[in-house]
């Protein structure tokens, strides 16, 4: 567990150390939202109406902004092979590192977006559960796009090729994180049904995002 | 990790294909407690490629490392110090995080004096407060084998360890095989500096036309041990 620990608290301290991790999503994320109004036009219901998801769109890119950095300097500067000599297992590493990149980009950035969202006349009173959405989702977002850091972890420009891996795979994501405060927009209310299936989500890219890190970084290694 | 004692590290029959390439095939022999086991020859033989399969990071396609002794449910990656050409440090970090993150993930805790004496051995002491990134490269490579004194582990595998130390780093890099080598641990490493340490052999890697072949000890008044045991 110490050892877990070590991992987090060293790449939190880097990522707020070099500034760059944090930085570039942060600033992205504010360039989707104060754009976006300007590029729709003062039309406040329709703005009112896409909140919701240019919110998660914009935290979505943002995420992956940042994704290829998750392994890049360790397996360039040769942590990767040490970090395999420890006593925790490579897919507990892998899991330190992506909660870490979630600590570092995820969730500040779904902390932020309610407050953000007013930029885009969200609505006061969906706020808390977009919030309570995002914070969760955002995990599994950072969850897969460290899968697809491991897998493109040797290549340059990998980041690229992490878009093309790992956006397909943020769709269903995406469904359920806006239905999650849409849903109760002209139909039945399927908030809690929407939120039950993104932590679902959340919990199978859990398991799975470690484990295929693992092998990949294996492979990369050998 | 303790530093449960280590009887031997065996290697039977290891060969290597990298790219297609057969680099090295057959190659056997053994280091026991307290030996050290030089491996030289040309670049590209497989010199690294050696180091890392008995890390266990790639594969052999044929063969096998085996560990007698030590602890036995551990695998032998997490018995070794591997230091590679790279250095594995952080250049944003000061030079005691470097060294106290690897301690703590390794040992998942950091006692103070043991960082304290790995900084002084390897003659870091001073340049403590100083972030990695505005290190020489002498002075990170210093930084990576303080590794090595800061974590005890049976067996060390250094790859080219004395690249860009100066005299006195050597000798301070010396000093610290010579303990670990009195103190019951295996060093393999592969470099073309004579480190005279008592109990060494060289397994000279050739290329692949050429049969592999171990010369027996070095040093004067070696014990000649181990070296017969293995064609």
């Amino acid at each position: 567990m110490r050892s877990f620990l070590a991992i987090v608290g060293r790449d939190v301290r880097l990522g707020l150390r070099a500034g760059g991790n944090i930085g570039a999503a942060v600033g992205f994320f504010l360039t989707v939202v104060v754009l976006l109004p300007i590029g729709i036009g003062p039309d406040m219901a329709l703005l009112q109406r896409i909140a919701p998801g240019a919110l998660w769109i914009a935290l979505l890119l943002s995420i992956l902004l940042s994704a290829d950095r998750i392994y890049t300097q360790d397996f360039e500067d040769g942590s990767l092979e040490v970090l395999m000599t420890g006593p925790l297992p490579l897919e507990l590493v892998a899991l330190a590192k992506t909660l870490a990149h979630w600590l570092l980009a995820g969730l500040p950035l779904a902390v932020l977006a309610p407050a953000l969202g007013f930029l885009l006349n969200l609505d006061v009173a969906v706020a808390p559960t977009l919030l309570l959405a995002m914070v969760t989702g955002s995990l599994a977002l950072s969850l897969l796009a460290g899968m697809g850091a491991a897998i493109t972890v040797g290549l340059r420009k990998g980041g690229l090729l992490i878009s093309l891996l790992i956006l397909p795979l943020y769709i269903p994501l995406l469904i359920f994180g806006v239905s999650v405060t849409t849903g109760g927009m002209g139909g039945p209310d399927i908030t809690w049904p929407s939120y039950l299936i993104l932590l679902a989500i959340v919990l199978l890219a859990l398991v799975v995002s470690p484990l295929a890190s693992a092998a990949a970084l294996r492979a990369h290694l050998r | 990790m303790s530093m449960a004692p280590v009887q031997k590290l065996v290697v039977r029959e290891l060969s290597c294909r990298r790219g297609g390439r057969l680099l090295f095939a057959g190659v056997s022999f053994s280091v026991a407690g307290g030996e050290m086991l030089m491996l030289r020859g040309p670049n590209g033989v497989g010199k690294t490629s050696l180091l890392r399969i008995i890390a266990g990071f790639s594969r052999p396609a044929a063969g096998e490392v085996r560990l007698q002794g030590g602890l036995a449910d551990t695998p032998l990656a997490q018995q070794c110090h591997y230091v590679a050409h790279q250095n594995a440090i952080k250049p944003q970090l000061t030079v005691t995080e470097n060294l106290r993150f690897w301690s703590g993930f390794m040992e998942g805790r950091v006692a103070r004096k043991q960082l304290d004496a790995a900084l002084a051995a390897l003659r870091l002491g001073g340049l403590r407060h100083l972030h990695a990134g505005v290190l020489s490269a002498g002075q990170k490579r210093r930084l990576a084998l303080a590794r090595l004194a800061c974590v005890r582990r049976p067996l060390w595998l250094l790859d080219e360890p004395t690249v860009g130390l100066d005299a006195e780093s050597q000798a301070a890099l010396c000093a610290l095989m010579r303990d670990h080598l009195d103190a019951g641990g295996l060093i393999i490493a592969s470099t073309h500096v004579d480190f005279g340490m008592p109990a060494t052999r060289t397994l000279e890697l050739r290329p692949m036309e050429a049969p592999v072949e171990e010369t027996a000890a070095a040093a004067p008044g070696a014990p000649q041990n181990g070296a017969e045991e293995v064609a």
